[in-house]
């Protein structure tokens, strides 16, 4: 294949990203037999199935979604450079790896109570009805794993989990891509180091690499 | 009509082929293009690249931001289905020891994501036994492979450098691309403690070599199969272009029960079961090859038993099974400091690194036998499930952006900023080395057990030696040299030791298991001829890792290619001269 006529050709393809899933309401059982695949990457059928399966599912109750939105937009909050963790659709996210990786289910569930109950014996509300002060209070307890109290050490751990989870969510999202400023995914011609970056560490490509590596076309 | 019936399939081939991996797929590939009429049986379904796409996709497109599944166990975006384990298709261990066995049921199998690690094994590596007199010799030498190796590098492609090292012959390359930022900090320090960092040895397109090939364009998913064909996987390099020759019939998601023989014990051809229709089929072929995995091999053959074979075919020796060994490995990661806070550009590069570690020691000197060569990742990835896990281990060891250090762990702008600050300054090097072969790790057919298609399993036992534990420590202390020489902090990987035989992942889990039905001059002592050819049934063939006398400190595929071209033209020069078929 033609060099040039290829690139050209990935470079309009890796621009289109489809949609990831269609709807979240129930399906009938007829209607996912119909569906057609909703997946712009390679499913085979066995793949596809369980898509559809987990696709009908629901984990978190309303409350629960309300807890993590909470939590998500404390972690990754909008600042100068780009949206917030919600704005990413980061609680959508948790929710489906829930569903998808169930031995999160319950550190995820159980951690949500611990938190709950916590506000509860504080504040006398649920962490979601505390005022904007007294969850960062209460964040400020478990957000801080070298000097949180040992009795707090279960949130946390529910902390950790839901910190990794939110920055994995947010930053392997479109908005999280364009802030982390990953630059790669589309066809290139890897050149090395870029000479600014080479003079910053004072580094330098030895003859022989130079030599013997790839060159390019200008 | 019973219920239950073999159909059989009218057309006779010349030759049929138990699976279309490195070693079936070269098979078909040499034997189509020489006019012999070929049967292709392949486990899963078919599979192109080209039309099952997951490279230049976001994360985003994986509602998983690509994290592993039952059904794909290197994540969804990786181009192998399969894994360590297959629903309804089972394998168990005997007297509690490990073994992992990693199954890709798909035209080209674990070709299609494999690191395109193409390296030659050298002139020692296949007379271990004459130089430490553990394992054995194989029944040829370097010399007899090395045409094949030119051959393969032409037609499939390969890019590295000439090093004229010893035992680490140069293949006929391509240019490789040049190192990345951290490569050339790996390369400084390893130069510095006479660790030979070179660049690396992948068949990757870096200039085409044909009009059906595309070149590389540095994208980094060698892993999800390339749609323009710029790295080698069976499915598109071979086994594409041997169906194009007219001369391949390939049978997808046919799991072969059995090697069909008749009263002279001549193989006839085999017996499978289609996964689609679960229907039980037969197929007649003048010569068998089988490629359908070390183990996978080895379980046909198992299964074959005969009044003739009641031992399984290919097994008056009774050696099948055995001296299975996988490479060992053991990794350690950093953070390098200096790295963090870097500027962006596009650093993906070709699908894997750019340098790497031959084995660079003579153990001769060392208290384990045998070596093992590091493989170098990092830089700016394209984050996926799992970017960002753990930042309260990192953040709050370092300074941060304003020079400040700050609490571990947090939340908010100032969390946020750290995963921007700390991407791209981690690095991970792994060493991939050579076992012993022993007789006593082996995969017999379990007594009890049988698969969804009623096909008895494998049962495997495998030890690791002192050879692989010392040889782990060894990396360990090696991978602690290359990170404090360049400033890195140790980041996992640091705190190994003998409890753990210093982090020696269980066999199998390297993906380069071998040696079940090992090629010899003694059919007492072996399975097959130095041309891949059994030795109880000469119209019977083993073309994949099985055949290997002993892994190298090097990748197996390259050395399964070669030595299928090398069997595929012996079977065309026997079928002649009439001496087979």
């Amino acid at each position: 294949m033609d060099r040039r006529k290829y690139l050209k050709t990935m470079a309009v393809g890796a621009v289109g990203t489809g949609v990831l899933l269609q709807s979240c309401a129930p399906a009938t059982p007829e209607q996912v037999a119909a569906a057609p695949a909703t997946f712009t990457i390679d499913r085979t059928p066995a793949e596809l199935e369980r898509e559809q399966r987990l696709q009908r599912e629901k984990f978190f109750d309303e409350h629960e979604m309300k807890t993590i939105s909470i939590l998500a937009d404390i972690i990754i909050p909008k600042d100068s450079i780009s949206g917030s963790a919600s704005d990413a659709g980061v609680p959508a996210f948790i929710e489906f790896i829930a569903k998808d990786m169930p031995h999160y289910q319950i550190p995820l569930r159980g951690g949500l109570k611990w938190l709950d109950i916590q506000c509860m014996n504080r504040y006398t509300v649920d962490f979601a009805s505390c005022t904007p002060e007294q969850q960062l209070e209460m964040v400020d307890e478990i957000a801080f794993p070298e000097k949180a109290k040992p009795a707090l050490q279960q949130g946390v751990a529910f902390f950790n989990t839901m910190r990794d989870l939110t920055a994995c969510g947010f930053f392997t999202s479109e908005i999280g891509i364009k802030d982390l400023g990953y630059l790669g995914n589309r066809p290139n011609q890897w050149d090395g180091v870029p000479q600014d970056v080479l003079d910053q560490y004072k580094l330098k490509y030895d003859d022989r690499t130079l030599e013997i590596s790839v060159k390019f076309d200008a | 009509m019973p219920d239950f019936q073999i159909k059989k399939t009218q057309k006779a081939y010349d030759v049929c082929i138990v699976g279309s991996g490195a070693g079936g797929g070269m098979a078909a590939y040499v034997l189509a293009n020489a006019g012999i009429k070929v049967v292709l049986l392949e486990a899963g379904p078919l599979y192109d690249p080209a039309k099952n796409v997951t490279q230049l996709k976001w994360p985003w497109e994986s509602p998983r931001r690509g994290a592993s599944t039952p059904l794909r166990h290197f994540g969804d975006f990786d181009a192998a289905y399969g894994g360590w384990d297959l629903e309804g298709e089972p394998y168990t261990h005997k007297d509690n020891t490990k073994f992992d066995w990693f199954r890709a049921r798909m035209v080209g199998g674990r070709t299609n994501h494999w690191g395109r690690i193409s390296l030659r094994f050298g002139p020692k590596d296949f007379k271990r036994k004459s130089i430490d007199g553990l394992g054995d010799d194989w029944p040829i030498g370097y010399d007899d492979v090395a045409p094949y190796y030119d051959k393969i590098d032409q037609l499939i492609g390969v890019f590295g450098s000439k090093e004229n090292l010893p035992n680490d012959p140069d293949s006929i390359y391509l240019p490789p691309p040049k190192p990345r930022l951290h490569e050339m900090f790996i390369k400084d320090a390893g130069t510095a403690l006479n660790i030979p960092v070179i660049p690396s040895r992948l068949s990757i397109l870096t200039k085409p070599v044909n009009k059906e090939r595309g070149s590389c364009f540095y994208c980094h998913q060698c892993g999800r199969g390339c749609t323009v064909y710029a790295d080698f996987s069976s499915s598109s390099v071979l086994v594409k272009p041997a169906i194009a020759t007219g001369n391949v019939d390939i049978i997808p998601n046919a799991m072969v029960r059995e090697v069909l023989t008749n009263d002279e014990g001549k193989a006839t051809g085999v017996s499978f079961v289609n996964k689609e229709d679960m229907q039980e089929y037969s197929v007649t072929a003048k010569i068998v090859i089988l490629a359908a995995s070390a183990c996978e091999s080895s379980r046909l053959l198992l299964n074959s038993k005969s009044s003739r074979f009641p031992n399984g075919l290919a097994n008056s020796s009774g050696i099948i099974g055995k001296y299975l060994h996988d490479s060992t490995g053991a990794s350690m990661g950093a953070i390098l400091p200096h790295l963090v806070g870097r500027k962006r550009y596009n650093e993906d590069g070709v699908g894997g690194m750019h340098v790497y570690t031959p084995w660079w020691l003579d153990n001769k000197n060392l208290d384990f036998a045998r070596g093992y060569h590091i493989e170098y990742g990092g830089g700016m990835n394209m984050p996926g499930y799992g970017f960002g896990f753990g930042m309260q281990n990192t953040n709050g060891k370092y300074p941060g952006r304003d020079g400040k250090q700050k609490e571990a762990g947090g939340y908010g702008a100032s969390l946020k900023d750290d995963y921007r600050y700390f991407y791209g300054a981690s690095i991970g090097m792994s060493g991939r080395g050579e076992a012993i072969a022993r007789e006593d790790n082996y995969c017999e057919i379990d007594p009890t057990t049988v698969d969804k298609y009623g096909i008895p399993v494998l049962r495997f036992h495998y030890k690791w030696s002192e050879h692989e534990v010392k040889q782990a420590k060894h990396m360990k202390e090696t991978f602690r040299e290359i990170i404090h020489k360049m400033g890195g902090v140790v980041t996992y990987g640091g705190n190994d030791g003998p409890e753990n035989d210093y982090g020696l992942l269980a066999p199998g889990r390297i993906i380069h298991e071998v040696g079940t039905t090992r090629m010899g001059n003694d059919p007492k002592k072996s399975a097959v001829n130095k041309f891949n050819q059994a030795h109880d049934c000469k119209n019977l063939f083993v073309v994949d890792g099985g055949a290997f006398v002993s892994q190298a400190d090097k990748n197996p595929t390259w050395t399964i290619l070669a030595l299928s071209m090398r069997t595929s033209e012996y079977i065309l020069d026997e079928l002649k001269k009439q001496n087979i078929g």
